[in-house]
């Protein structure tokens, strides 16, 4: 798999990369106030990684990592959900205690504050980096293990061992 | 034969949504809405949070959520599994493979 396109691909993607991700990030930090959340964003960043595959190629290092970040996003989601299991499951024990994301919000239509939404706010984080990593991992393997790449680099005709 | 016979099954089903779509409610109107009313009332009291859907996401219909995420878990499970079978057969264990095909 030592292989990457043309010169003028890799610096679209290296350009590219960056409002992607910020964007994808926004919109999960966002999700409570905003359209969009865990899943939405999560898909963005990992479109982020489709760009990076198509211009560099894959590298295996990565995969215990994506393996890990998925693994640990999915356990601290069901873990919030089990913490507000002294009245129910999927309680919202943060929402306006205070603290990490315990702000109020005032009723009615408003633009709102980052500081709110307790397990909300929380549980699209832990999505967020369930789904960035999902998609990115199904990316990584599907590109490792298809062969398409060899022809790939055929055809950009700048194969480096 | 076949194509009156295909023209009859599409007759009856075009039928059936004609029907179903004339007795159809208005658009918006829906015939309860008191769960929505609910919904929009109290999720900035219940959960401090602006969004009304992503209230309802993650907390009131967290279990849901709780299962699309797992969904995508094991749809990435089953990638990686499938995937990782390939390249070991791409490594050179086609012939043990052929073999035990021949000889069970």
């Amino acid at each position: 798999m030592k292989w990457r396109m043309s010169r003028v691909v890799r610096t679209v993607a290296d350009v590219m990369v960056v409002p992607i991700v910020i964007y994808g990030i926004y919109l999960i930090l966002h999700g409570h106030l905003t359209p969009g959340g865990g899943f939405q964003g999560g898909a963005v960043v990992a479109s982020s990684v489709a760009l990076l595959i198509v211009a560099y190629g894959v590298m295996d290092r990565h995969k215990g990592t994506l393996s890990a970040m998925e693994s640990t996003g999915l356990t601290m989601f069901i873990l919030i959900a089990f913490m507000g299991l002294g009245s129910t499951m999927f309680y919202n024990f943060l929402a306006g205690e205070g603290g990490l994301f315990g702000g109020s919000v005032s009723d009615g239509i408003n633009a709102g504050y980052i500081n709110t939404g307790g397990t909300v706010t929380l549980m699209n984080l832990m999505v967020g980096i369930e789904v960035i990593a999902a998609l990115s991992l199904i990316l990584y393997t599907m590109a490792m293990h298809s062969g398409s790449l060899d022809e790939m680099s055929e055809m950009s005709g700048e194969v480096e061992e | 034969m076949r194509k009156s016979l295909a023209l009859l099954a599409f007759l009856v089903v075009v039928g059936f949504m004609v029907v179903g779509a004339a007795e159809m409610r208005d658009f918006g109107e829906p015939n309860t809405s008191s769960m929505d009313d609910y919904f929009i009332e109290n999720s900035q009291d219940h959960n401090e949070v602006n969004n009304v859907v992503t209230a309802i996401l993650f907390d009131y219909r967290g279990l849901d959520t709780l299962g699309e995420a797992s969904i995508l878990f094991s749809a990435v499970s089953g990638v990686v599994v499938v995937l990782r079978k390939m390249k070991e057969v791409k490594k050179g264990k086609e012939e043990e493979i052929k073999e035990e095909v021949r000889y069970p």
